[in-house]
């Protein structure tokens, strides 16, 4: 670290929506890089917090209990009003407009059609590496679990990395969505990435 | 990072969350509509097993597809204690992850199931450490609390949870020239032990299950320090299920919020019917070593 940086660090309160799923994983990297993590689970707390990350979990019981819990609006809100968002995994889907094999949208703020368990059932789970430019010169460990992909972006998407064929990690505006796991490793590339974003 | 490490990932992702048993195309309906965020496709519930009696099985796997063709979220599957068949049957329809279970009646009487052996995750249950660290030895990758299955009486949940935590904080509390002593004592894999000497924790996820009937019973075990619930006959055996559902959901995530959970315990109808432990003819919990 530069003494530039050291000067200007300015600690942040990182928001996990904290109803179900990767939810320590987050608060262990964002403590890592010395930010403060914020476990949210009311709607008042959308007040104290810079940016929020929607973990790795099931998709289905994180939307239906921001329904329930009336959390859905006011978050819907914050994020169209600019709070910076990182969706991982089941975050990407709450956070997508379109979902190739479901009826069912849920925050639907973001421009991307995503495509629910694109890989299959557990036993296709699976980890790679690969260098994503924008996030680090080095190879970053990506892992799978039960994942979704990106099958198709509107203007306005910045497509970050692909697979295969599939579009595995986007941005638009204020939003950021991977269907892989870096809260999983200890690389903590990714969330430095989302931080810088805030 | 290898298959072990992705099967102990998807136990993670189902961390705060409610595994609820399911015995047919609709109640998997009604538990994902309610927000589980896994359920376990069976046959019969553990109440109707222990009322039937008989030899209970892993369940018809044509059933199982039926569910895992109806719902989103991930399906898990029992196998008996030791039926390595079985579990190799539930991997090849692509099942998401097999319990070797203790409600079943057990299919070998000395040896657990090499869960090495297998590419599909595993959850086990466990009454204390050691039982525990010796599941994950052979390679399960999610652990539960055996609780006593099919009673709606969440004593022996709670009863085997504090046990669990009890070992952890010894284990943790013991200096390094015990470990190996501990190690031969619980009968445990000793770098096992000392993994849990120098974290404080199991090496997978752990979630409690045996007997959680009430939105409180969920919160309870979280409040016990487990990391999820898993709920079998207190759902479907009870007056309303699907509202009964959303309630526990509710309730393990806000665990730690007495207005919330109060709220949540209102109305909910008729709780299945508990049994005293002491009358029981079958401990399930016993089943297993």
């Amino acid at each position: 670290m530069n003494f530039m940086n050291l000067i200007f660090f300015v600690m942040k309160q990182i928001g996990i929506l904290g109803f179900q799923g990767a939810i320590v994983e987050h608060e262990r990297q964002i403590k890592a890089i010395g930010h403060e993590p914020v476990i949210v689970k009311y709607p008042e707390q959308l007040e104290e917090i810079d940016g929020i990350i929607l973990p790795g979990g099931e998709s289905t019981t994180m939307g239906k209990i921001l329904n329930r819990t009336g959390l859905m609006e006011p978050l819907r809100g914050k994020i169209q009003g600019g709070l910076p968002v990182w969706g991982t995994c089941a975050g990407m889907i709450l956070l997508a407009k379109e979902l190739v094999n479901d009826s069912v949208t849920h925050l639907g703020v973001m421009d991307i059609a995503v495509r629910r368990n694109a890989y299959g059932s557990q036993i296709d789970s699976f980890a790679t590496k690969k260098v994503i430019p924008e996030i680090d010169s080095k190879e970053i460990e990506l892992v799978f679990i039960r994942a979704p992909y990106i099958t198709k972006v509107k203007e306005g998407v910045k497509v970050l990395c692909e697979l295969d064929g599939h579009i595995v990690a986007a941005e638009e505006k204020n939003m950021l969505v991977t269907s892989f796991h870096p809260e999983l490793t200890d690389n903590t590339a990714f969330l430095k990435y989302f931080v810088s974003r805030i | 990072m290898g298959n072990y490490e992705l099967n102990k990932n998807l136990a993670q992702m189902l961390k705060g969350g409610v595994i609820m048993d399911v015995t047919n195309v609709e109640q998997a309906k009604i538990a994902e509509a309610a927000g589980a965020c896994a359920v376990m496709a069976l046959e019969r519930v553990p109440s109707d097993i222990r009322k039937d009696g008989g030899v209970a099985r892993m369940s018809d796997p044509q059933m199982i597809k039926a569910i895992k063709n109806a719902v989103s979220i991930p399906v898990m599957a029992k196998v008996r204690i030791g039926h390595f068949v079985e579990a190799q049957i539930l991997e090849a329809i692509g099942i998401d992850y097999i319990d070797e279970s203790e409600v079943l009646t057990p299919a070998d009487d000395l040896y657990h199931v090499d869960k090495t052996a297998f590419k599909v995750p595993f959850v086990c249950g466990c009454r204390n450490l050691g039982e525990a660290l010796r599941r994950i030895g052979e390679g399960a990758s999610m652990i539960r609390t055996k609780g006593e299955a099919g009673t709606g009486n969440v004593v022996e949940a709670v009863r085997h949870m504090r046990q669990l935590n009890n070992d952890i904080h010894q284990v943790q509390a013991a200096p390094v020239e015990a470990l190996m002593t501990i190690a031969k004592e619980m009968g445990a894999p000793y770098d096992l032990v000392k993994f849990v000497h120098e974290n404080g924790k199991l090496p997978v996820v752990n979630f409690a299950a045996g007997g959680i009937a009430t939105p409180a019973d969920a919160a309870l075990m979280m409040q016990l320090g487990c990391e999820g619930v898993f709920v079998g006959s207190g759902i479907f055996k009870s007056g309303d299920p699907a509202k009964r559902a959303r309630a526990i959901v509710l309730a393990t995530t806000y665990y730690n919020d007495p207005v919330k959970l109060a709220e949540l315990s209102e109305n909910l109808g008729e709780a299945m019917s508990g049994l005293e432990i002491s009358k029981l003819e079958n401990k399930y919990a016993e089943r297993g070593w």
